[in-house]
């Protein structure tokens, strides 16, 4: 079985966002760079469990991104996985970003390919569905439980209001979230066996932007927060009710 | 050049996000001198001519029954050879589970550049600019679709739904419909419970709580509003409440009218699930919660004081007894 990762680089969940050059750029001064935490926590580890099981699976990872995506793609070495791909060009926008796995994905040919549930910079949601109909194959988002048995897939994924549990042949699409797998950290072995991984740097395909960011914008500042004095609590309920109208 | 919306359906009912999309299009069809249609797969037991109510002229239909479990791949076939059947150029979704799935096929497959998590109707004047939500609500992206079609999923609670008169006209699409490749074995909905992304309040608490004995006075709460219950992570990871009921970046993303925080700091990574809500409200006993900051009202003092009082004076606005 051959399983393809797709790795993300993000910038922390603490960073506080600000933007530089008319606010046409992320301002990267102080920003920590990680793994997109879906990808991280629950398809990549959840990719590991399965090649603990079968110990004859192949994980390749993907990224895509410049040089500074390396220590991100390292770092996902040292978790788990046997060799990865950066495809060498600017992460433009949703459909050339999957595009490119798409085109990896065709020629390699895997059997799984998973993703985080979406990125915690551009929160699209996106990638999967594109490579998923890009190379032709069944999609199932917001999974919580992946089981693998022979052939077919039990995938159990979130739905409005409750979950569904699905049955599906490979190769798939996936995209994960909580539940699948408990986030691990890199012990040195990993770390030292990273280093000496196949990391091969490829060119990208031709293939067209469909998007531009315009620009970016802060939300507008909160008025502040009203307090109410705890010995008050009807003022509160009266101010949700008639200056709110939240209820 | 149209605009086509998709209408999700769950259990043979049109969903309540399905009304904000279809008032979206209706409004971006106004805005560009066009119409908007629907388009809607599988049965469902509601009467599609009312839908006409939020603006749009017709309902397409493919209304075959096994369309009702959605597999995604068969879904975007179908919507993708509508959407060039009736020369639409822009397609809308809701940004919600079965929507952006959908969303992302459907703009791979017919080459269209997508907003996903759009959080308005776009700028026409010059071009064809969209905002969006960005890096989990801390910011908002324009972004520019340049190609000839496009696909904007819009995020739940972004727009309120306007229905007025108007009646669709019905028709159902002729179109080849492939053998799903997905089978749905079991579907397990929570029942008695609002669904937390559709809700319009929501209450949620926080290790302030002590533990999941004490969650009396915020299901009281919820109960008297109509409110969904959630939680913050710590207490999802340490199982006081179930996992779906975890809001925040790494749980559920919430967008609701009002959002009452019992009892939880406010940790940046909560405030990115549920920092799209229109009013927020606080109750904590640690006047430096961070949470505060981002609030627009709030107590200090203690939440098992305040809440019962809180349920009380909403039953009397609400002539509960």
């Amino acid at each position: 079985m051959k399983i393809l990762v797709c790795i993300s680089k993000t910038p922390d969940t603490t960073t506080k966002i600000a933007f530089k050059d008319g606010n046409t750029q992320l301002d990267e001064n102080g920003v920590q760079w990680i793994i997109n935490p879906y990808d991280e926590w629950y398809s990549l580890v959840r990719a590991i469990e399965l090649k603990e099981k079968d110990p004859s699976a192949i994980i390749h990872l993907v990224t895509v991104g410049g040089a500074d995506c390396d220590p991100i793609i390292r770092k996902a070495l040292a978790l788990g996985g046997d060799e990865a791909f950066r495809i060498n060009a600017d992460s433009a926008d949703s459909y050339f970003i999957a595009a490119q796995i798409a085109d990896l994905a065709n020629k390699n040919g895997y059997d799984l390919i998973l993703t985080g549930k979406e990125a915690i910079d551009y929160n699209s949601a996106a990638i999967g569905g594109m490579v998923a109909e890009l190379v032709g194959a069944p999609y199932l988002s917001l999974a919580t439980l992946f089981e693998l048995s022979g052939n077919t897939a039990t995938i159990t994924r979130e739905i409005e209001g409750g979950e569904e549990v699905a049955t599906v042949d490979l190769p798939v699409v996936v995209s994960c979230q909580k539940g699948m797998a408990e986030q691990r950290i890199p012990n040195m072995r990993g770390i030292m066996a990273a280093r000496t991984k196949p990391l091969q740097v490829i060119e990208p395909a031709a293939v067209d932007t469909l998007t531009s960011i315009v620009g970016f914008e802060l939300p507008p500042a909160k008025a502040g927060c009203k307090m109410v004095a705890a010995d008050n609590v009807a003022e509160l309920v009266r101010l949700l009710h008639e200056e709110a109208k939240a209820f | 050049m149209s605009v086509l919306v998709y209408i999700d359906q769950s259990d043979n009912h049109v969903k309540k996000s399905a009304y904000e999309v279809l008032t979206y299009g209706a409004k971006l069809a106004a805005q560009m001198g066009t119409t908007a249609a629907g388009i809607i797969l599988g049965k469902v037991n509601d009467n599609l001519a009312e839908l006409g109510k939020y603006g749009v002229t017709t309902i397409h239909q493919v209304s075959q029954e096994s369309l009702n479990q959605l597999d995604t791949q068969v879904a975007a076939k179908i919507i993708a050879d509508a959407a060039q059947a009736i020369g639409a150029t822009v397609l809308v979704f809701s940004q919600n589970h079965s929507g952006k799935a959908i969303a992302a096929r459907v703009a791979a497959r017919l080459k269209a550049g997508l907003v996903a998590g759009a959080a308005g109707l776009p700028d026409t004047s010059n071009g064809f600019v969209v905002k969006k939500t960005v890096f989990s609500g801390k910011a908002f992206a324009n972004i520019s679709i340049n190609s000839p079609i496009k696909v904007i999923a819009l995020n739940p609670n972004s727009i309120s739904a306007v229905a007025g008169e108007g009646s669709a006209t019905v028709a159902e699409l002729n179109i080849s419909v492939n053998a799903p490749k997905v089978t749905i074995t079991a579907v397990n909905k929570i029942t008695g419970e609002i669904p937390l992304t559709e809700a319009d309040i929501v209450v949620s608490g926080g290790r302030g709580l002590k533990g999941p004995e004490n969650w009396g006075v915020l299901l009281d709460l919820a109960k008297v509003l109509g409110a969904g219950t959630a939680c913050s992570r710590p207490v999802g990871d340490a199982h006081w409440r179930p996992h779906h009921e975890h809001v925040g970046q790494t749980g559920v993303q919430v967008a609701p009218n009002l959002y009452i925080a019992l009892g939880i700091s406010g940790a940046i990574q909560h405030l990115a699930g549920v920092n799209r809500s229109k009013v927020m409200v606080v109750i904590n006993k640690d006047p430096e919660a961070p949470f505060f900051k981002a609030a627009d009202y709030g107590i200090v003092g203690d939440l098992f004081d305040i809440v019962p009082q809180m349920t009380a004076e909403i039953k009397k606005i609400k002539g509960i007894a």
